[in-house]
């Protein structure tokens, strides 16, 4: 049996489907504990590439007999070199990942999420591998995108092959875990793009300013996209109603945690804002609202078909980061023992502001990891 | 330029092949040699690493020159990894650094070249091990030396060497570079 090709959206909707999966990662050990394939259904084993350039036998006793193995390294290389391997110890149903982690890092998976009242839908852009959520929100032939990625051809295809002409653009806040596509996306389709004019003092490129009250209309003129000033994560984090049922939170508020505000050095000046933001501003809107993150951190907080979603009353009950009474616990809570910022944090805010501008590998790189965006309760 | 033993070119060549080549270049050295492979592939410092903590050799550095990645390694050798010392004269890194600037010491750094190069103590003098015999003439029978390398291994010999040919004043420290807290300086 030959050495098959597992392409990143194979993985993704076996991952959503709870199919069962053993991943071999020959990755190095630090940039496994960093960052990994994860799924209710994957069990996992970590042995590097260079331990098994001289021969796989030591390891076949660890490989599962009837289960389906792939092997995982950083680009696809060594795990070429090592399912090849394994191929020829007369391992059976072996696969390599095409494209390795960076793949995995990049792939999108669209999700609709419903529809719209009027006509319409909104669909959630899974970004698996790194846990970055983002919207189309869909109307009588148009579209809006919010907290676009970097990969701009999913939502590009997306859009043409349901014949769309997107008109918005717009970031929640200025991210500082992943690259935007907004810039690139607005250039494409020739829409307009909006930022927080508060995260937007130092962008060196025009943009149109997201403020509450100024309501944004894709299509059908009843689709109506409310922004909400939210700060907290950032001072400009701004929220936004869509159609009086979603609610898109950025990274102020995600299904099982709630965001940091550390990761623009103000984490001292922002814990207020964010715990106005959380304890009084979303509480004011309704309980029926479906609350849809930019973000998630654990594969248990996809639904049965890969979605992330909650209802923002059922967040009250069950989200502890919206359960703290004491406000010095909050404090400690957003401030103190946070995880590690994600990976070159600064240089992804830099070009987002579009202060530097990386060539593509160099961006690639940037945002290899998790999104760590979050703190838990 | 940082002296080495060999140089590998892995430029071009993606993962695994570095330290496919790297694994085979390190067998035709010789312990206590260094390697210097060049690459041009990102993942091979951090892969390079983790595959020298794992086998035992000594990680020195990377330098980076313009896409050229340039990794150097020093092969270990199993003496380096006993902890036997003769010579009597001996010094720990603590004694060291209350010395440095207070005392006229001379402090004489016996490991390789690259080693040296990446980190040192500040105005330490290098002499590798292998060429102390030729170059002993370069230090003062009279000065207070202070042998310093990794683990107290090399320093050890370079003592009973200077102390043999007459120099009065040797003392080896103990452990050396590997434990050193104090400040360094680099290329």
């Amino acid at each position: 049996m030959a050495l098959k090709e597992m392409t990143a959206k194979e993985v993704a909707q076996k991952v959503i489907n709870n199919e069962k999966l053993f991943i071999l990662d020959v990755r190095n050990e630090e940039a496994y504990q960093d960052w990994k394939i994860e799924g209710e259904s994957v069990e996992i084993i970590n042995i590097p590439y260079f331990d098994l350039i001289e021969g796989v036998d030591h390891i076949l006793d660890q490989l599962p007999d009837d289960t389906e193995k792939l092997v995982v390294c950083a680009k696809e290389g060594s795990s070429k070199f090592v399912g090849e391997q394994l191929v020829e110890a007369g391992v059976e149903n072996v696969s390599y990942l095409q494209g390795g982690m960076k793949t995995w890092s990049e792939h999108l998976e669209p999700v609709k999420i419903g529809d719209l009242k009027d006509g319409g839908a909104i669909y959630q852009f899974v970004r698996i591998g790194k846990g970055c959520l983002s919207y189309l929100v869909e109307s009588n032939g148009e579209a809006m995108i919010i907290d676009s990625n970097r990969m701009t051809e999913p939502y590009k295809i997306f859009a043409n092959e349901k014949g769309l002409n997107v008109k918005h653009i717009a970031d929640t806040h200025l991210h500082a875990d992943h690259i935007s596509g907004g810039r690139k996306l607005a250039e494409i389709f020739g829409a307009d793009y909006y930022l927080p004019p508060k995260d937007a003092t130092e962008v060196t490129y025009d943009y149109n300013p997201l403020e509450e009250g100024k309501d944004l209309t894709v299509g059908n003129t009843k689709i109506q996209v409310q922004p909400i000033y939210s700060p907290g994560h950032t001072i400009g984090s701004t929220s936004f109603i869509v159609d009086d049922q979603y609610l898109l939170t950025g990274d102020i508020l995600f299904v099982k945690s709630i965001g940091r505000p550390d990761l623009a050095g103000k984490a001292e000046d922002w814990v207020s804002d964010l715990r106005d933001t959380l304890y009084r501003k979303y509480k004011d809107l309704s309980d029926e609202l479906f609350v849809l993150p930019a973000h998630f951190s654990k594969m248990e907080e996809l639904s049965e078909d890969g979605s992330v979603i909650a209802k923002l009353g059922d967040l009250y009950e069950k989200n502890s980061g919206l359960n703290v009474e004491d406000e010095g616990e909050f404090r400690k809570l957003v401030t103190e023992n946070l995880p590690p910022q994600p990976n070159a944090y600064q240089e992804i805010r830099e070009t987002n502001m579009g202060k530097i501008n990386p060539e593509d590998e160099e961006q690639r790189e940037m945002e290899i990891g998790p999104n760590r965006c979050a703190v838990e309760g | 330029m940082i002296k080495t033993d060999k140089v590998l070119d892995a430029k071009g060549l993606a993962c695994p092949m570095p330290i496919v080549k790297t694994k085979k270049a390190i067998g035709e050295v010789e312990p206590g040699q260094v390697l210097e492979i060049q690459a041009t592939d990102k993942g091979s410092t951090a892969d390079l690493q983790a595959w020298a903590k794992s086998t035992g050799h000594q990680y020195l550095g990377t330098k980076e020159e313009g896409d050229v990645l340039k990794h150097y390694l020093r092969k270990a050798s199993e003496a380096e990894t006993k902890e036997e010392s003769s010579y009597p004269h001996v010094i720990n890194n603590d004694e060291l650094k209350t010395k440095l600037g207070n005392e006229d010491i001379v402090v004489l750094d016996v490991r390789e070249p690259a080693e040296y190069a990446f980190s040192r103590i500040p105005g330490a003098k290098s002499i590798p091990l292998g060429e102390l015999e030729e170059r002993m003439s370069e230090l003062n029978e009279e000065d207070n030396i202070h042998v310093v390398c990794r683990t107290g291994n090399r320093s050890d010999r370079a003592a009973q060497i200077l102390s043999e040919k007459g120099y009065k004043n040797v003392l080896n420290v103990v452990p050396g570079m590997s434990e050193w807290d104090g400040e360094t300086e680099n290329d």
